[in-house]
């Protein structure tokens, strides 16, 4: 077999650093896809909870930290970002390995929300959008999965196809952002 | 132009795609002229309107939205597959 070379989606492109942001790329450890079996959520939340630590997050919220994180991702739909599922998972939910399917980055610093605000059309201001609170939204053209993890620090997941397109809006807005001070 | 949606909240219109009319679908037994009204046919209100709309770049909930053609008001949007046509 050919010798692969594993790479990341934004390989090349980051990390970036422009005025009072920093964009970053995360690698998470796995990516999957968790959508409730019908009127299963209950007890998938029960499960994910004792094997994972994280229950399954209501609309535009996320549970978790750093290491194990569940976000909203959809109607009946939620991503589970850190350790590969738990089996027991399986009983109540179709799960999907969705580990390199995404473009995961970071957008933190105090312009942060400033950036996104050329971008996406929601309000993701702290005094509405707090700590673990997540959106499926866009981000320019794109559709994208936006999560506040941190004071001034965003998630932003798009298709892994869209990593280039990714960065470049994303850049463009901090030079923009930076360039009125 | 914002739109409900029963799951996300009020957002933009540009995560939306429009479907069109929200119609009851006929019996697959309803005969000729049922379906012809059903797949060529369509209303052209001056007032409050039923349209399925998707929110594609949101939640990937279908909705059946009302709103006003005369006024331009959005009056309310459920969920489709929760709506009655």
């Amino acid at each position: 077999m050919a010798d692969l070379i594993a790479k990341l989606p934004c390989d090349g492109l980051l990390p970036l650093s422009i005025g009072k942001a920093t964009l970053v790329e995360v690698v998470p450890v796995a990516l999957t896809s968790v959508s409730p079996l019908k009127g299963a959520e209950k007890d998938l939340s029960k499960a994910m909870t004792k094997a994972h630590g994280v229950g399954f997050p209501g609309p535009n919220n996320s549970n978790g930290d750093d290491a194990v994180r569940a976000i909203w991702f959809g109607r009946a739909h939620a991503l589970l970002i850190g350790p590969a599922p738990d089996s027991a998972l399986v009983k109540h939910a179709a799960l999907t390995d969705q580990t390199d399917a995404w473009a995961v980055v970071c957008l933190d610093g105090d312009a942060a929300e400033s950036v996104l605000a050329r971008l996406a059309p929601v309000d993701l201001r702290h005094s509405v959008f707090g700590l673990g609170q997540t959106v499926r939204s866009q981000l320019g053209h794109m559709t994208a999965s936006i999560t506040r993890v941190g004071e001034n620090a965003f998630q932003i997941m798009v298709f892994r196809s869209m990593a280039k397109t990714l960065v470049h809006d994303l850049k463009t807005a901090m030079v923009a952002v930076d360039a009125r001070g | 132009m914002r739109l409900p949606c029963p799951i996300c909240g009020e957002r933009d219109r540009r995560e939306f795609y429009y479907k069109g009319a929200a119609l009851e679908r006929p019996a697959p037994d309803a005969g000729e002229a049922a379906w012809d009204d059903y797949v060529y046919l369509r209303e052209n209100p001056a007032g409050d309107t039923r349209e399925l709309w998707y929110h594609d770049g949101g939640c990937g909930a279908w909705l059946v939205v009302t709103r006003n053609t005369l006024t331009h008001a959005v009056i309310g949007a459920e969920l489709a597959s929760e709506a009655k046509a």
